[in-house]
């Protein structure tokens, strides 16, 4: 069969099939100066690997960890003998392993030629006529109560699935429009809760910052956020203060007395995929997101100027108590952070 | 010895029309007139000088050093296409003179996008002196005194709390260890790892170049403190777990990983699969 299939291609092939090359011995199957050498070089690695895990123990028992941190090349002498000893030592059992197979194991060349992917009909008409006499014993064609009640009991199985899959709602409903920021809430210096004044703040500052009611203790004197709780309100409340000088300032219809001297605030969530974001360049007024390089213009409104962001970033409306703090006005007039399904 | 001195007299005579006379004469002369001057002129001059003649001395080596950009009141130059040449400077205080001065920065070899730390330029008593001219400008953040920087013997605890400060204002443009990063075109945060306290704070208090304020009024000197103390820290925090590749994160880890790792293995698999060496010699042995 194969044969003939060769003697075709060489009538239909510009150039002659030139065949399997010749195999010729290696030179440990010819000279037995030559095999002792390959039997000891294999040997050697081996025993070197013994040293090595030997070593590994030595030096774990040698080097205090932690002390002598920077004794070569600038780290610690444990880690470099207790890593660089245990590598070498499964280095040489592999270096070895390929050294005795490309050496010494024995030296068959095997062709396997290409076949179809596809079993022989024979075999196809075996399977379907096995799979035909298993229906026929099982009699299902024959028995509708039987087959009934099976596919009853493989559909009610799929209801411990929907009950359990149910823990994971409810949906979240409208909560990923809003935030904890209210109207006279005061924004405040993330870290240590610092109030803010406008008088504080020069031009070109940033102010990373957070609602006072992270900060604040609830009736019986517990924090009013805490743990998950806290980190999940975070998430959308973070916000940015930046000063610029108020001639450099667009601000949109209807935005004109969000800002407070220069002074703005805007979410600290990329519209993009949420990272936080507040990279920003006092002389040119972007805020550069460091995930993927979307770029906002926050002297516009937060506008896009580049990358892969789809909206603006959302803008807290901002004002001063009677105290002289910064407030904000209202909550987020939009969503914070990335698009979802809901928003449409 | 009137023989000896006639015959130098002499020698120097026949010499006199050499090239190289002139410019030798030059710098015998410069050289006594310059020695004449080190002996003869008061000792401590620099150290009874009052602010105004500080202030002057600022002023005039603003004239020869900044001015060309600067303008030669500080007020600024602006270029034809009403793009900025050289900002003004008044108001901006002594501390940023001591930073954009003192780190190289400035002057600047060129214009570019940003300007580089390099080789200091100026002395201390000549940084000093231009801080004071401009401070006399218009008021500006002073040069902060070495307590609000010290950190030797800062707690534990402020260490902690300047790590937070670092981490919610500093990471996003100079990275988790301080080491700098890129910005778009073509400026960067620097590295801030060997940094001096000094240097750091009047950098947080006047915000140079694109780097934003961080005014004493909203993140008080006690936080920067914490925050320089926490630098210093990480930068005297040996690395145990190893080469840091920069502590860039995963740029340099990635391409450590691609190439050292991957191209290793990719090397091992090639010998694997190499041809083994042939021999020209037919089978001796029986069995093989």
């Amino acid at each position: 069969m194969h044969g003939h299939e060769v003697a075709t291609s060489e009538h239909d092939e510009p150039i002659a099939n030139p065949g399997l090359p010749e195999h010729l011995p290696r030179p440990t199957d010819v000279d037995p100066e030559a095999e002792k050498r390959a039997e000891r070089q294999v040997a050697t690695l081996f025993g070197l690997s013994a040293l090595f895990a030997v070593l590994t123990c030595v030096a774990y028992f040698t080097f205090d960890i932690g002390e002598h941190t920077d004794t070569f090349l600038g780290m610690g002498a444990s880690n470099v003998a207790l890593g660089g000893f245990l590598g070498l030592a499964l280095l040489c059992i592999g270096a070895g392993a390929i050294q005795w197979s490309r050496k010494l194991m024995s030296d068959h060349e095997i062709v396997e030629y290409r076949h179809p992917a596809s079993s022989s009909e024979e075999d196809r008409s075996e399977a379907v006529a096995a799979l035909e006499q298993g229906l026929e014993d099982s009699g299902i064609a024959r028995r509708p109560l039987v087959r009934n009640s099976l596919l009853g009991a493989m559909a009610a199985l799929g209801l411990p699935a929907i009950v359990f899959l149910r823990d994971l709602g409810p949906l979240p409903g409208d909560k990923l429009a809003h935030t904890v920021w209210k109207k006279g809430m005061r924004v405040v210096q993330d870290v240590d809760g610092a109030r803010i004044k406008p008088e504080d703040m020069q031009i070109g500052q940033l102010v990373n910052a957070e609602p006072e009611v992270f900060f604040e203790n609830n009736a019986e004197g517990e924090p009013e956020f805490e743990g998950a709780e806290l980190q999940a309100a975070k998430a959308k409340a973070a916000v940015i203060l930046v000063r610029m000088h108020p001639d450099d300032i667009k601000p949109w219809k209807g935005r004109e007395n969000w800002g407070v001297e220069g002074i703005l605030c805007f979410s600290k969530i990329c519209t993009h995929v949420g990272c936080p974001i507040s990279l920003w360049e006092q002389q040119t007024h972007h805020l550069l997101c460091p995930c993927h390089q979307s770029t906002f213009d926050l002297a516009d409104n937060g506008k896009v100027v580049f990358g892969p962001a789809g909206r603006h970033l959302p803008q807290l409306p901002l004002a001063v108590d009677s105290d002289g703090y910064l407030i904000a006005t209202s909550d987020f007039t939009e969503p914070v952070g990335p698009s979802y399904w809901e928003r449409g | 010895m009137r023989l000896l001195t006639r015959k130098i007299t002499a020698r120097l005579s026949t010499r006199r029309r050499s090239r190289y006379a002139a410019p030798a004469v030059l710098v015998a002369a410069l050289l006594a007139s310059g020695g004449l001057y080190m002996t003869l002129a008061p000792a401590n001059a620099d150290k009874t000088s009052d602010d105004s003649t500080t202030i002057s001395e600022g002023r005039a080596l603003f004239q020869v050093g900044c001015a060309s950009c600067h303008g030669k009141n500080a007020e600024g130059i602006v270029t034809k296409k009403g793009n900025q040449y050289g900002p003004t400077l008044i108001g901006v205080g002594a501390a940023a003179v001591d930073f954009q001065v003192g780190t190289g920065r400035m002057p600047m070899a060129q214009p570019g996008a940003q300007a580089a730390r390099k080789k200091v330029l100026y002395d201390a008593d000549e940084i000093k002196a231009l801080g004071a001219f401009i401070q006399s400008l218009g008021p500006g953040p002073a040069v902060p005194e070495s307590e609000k920087y010290d950190v030797s013997g800062t707690s534990n605890e402020n260490v902690v709390k300047g790590g937070q400060f670092f981490r919610t204002n500093c990471t996003a443009c100079h990275n988790f260890a301080g080491s700098g990063g890129a910005l778009p075109g073509g400026k960067y945060a620097p590295n801030l790892r060997g940094v001096s306290g000094k240097h750091i704070y009047e950098a947080m208090l006047t915000g140079p170049q694109q780097m934003p304020v961080f005014s004493d009024g909203v993140l008080s000197p006690e936080d920067k403190k914490d925050i320089i103390a926490y630098l210093k820290k990480n930068e005297d925090t040996p690395s145990y777990g190893g080469f840091t590749l920069g502590s860039v994160g995963p740029v340099s880890e990635g391409m450590f990983a691609w190439l050292v790792g991957i191209g290793g293995l990719v090397g091992i698999g090639i010998w694997i699969t190499s041809a083994s060496a042939r021999s020209k010699k037919t089978i001796t042995k029986g069995d093989a």
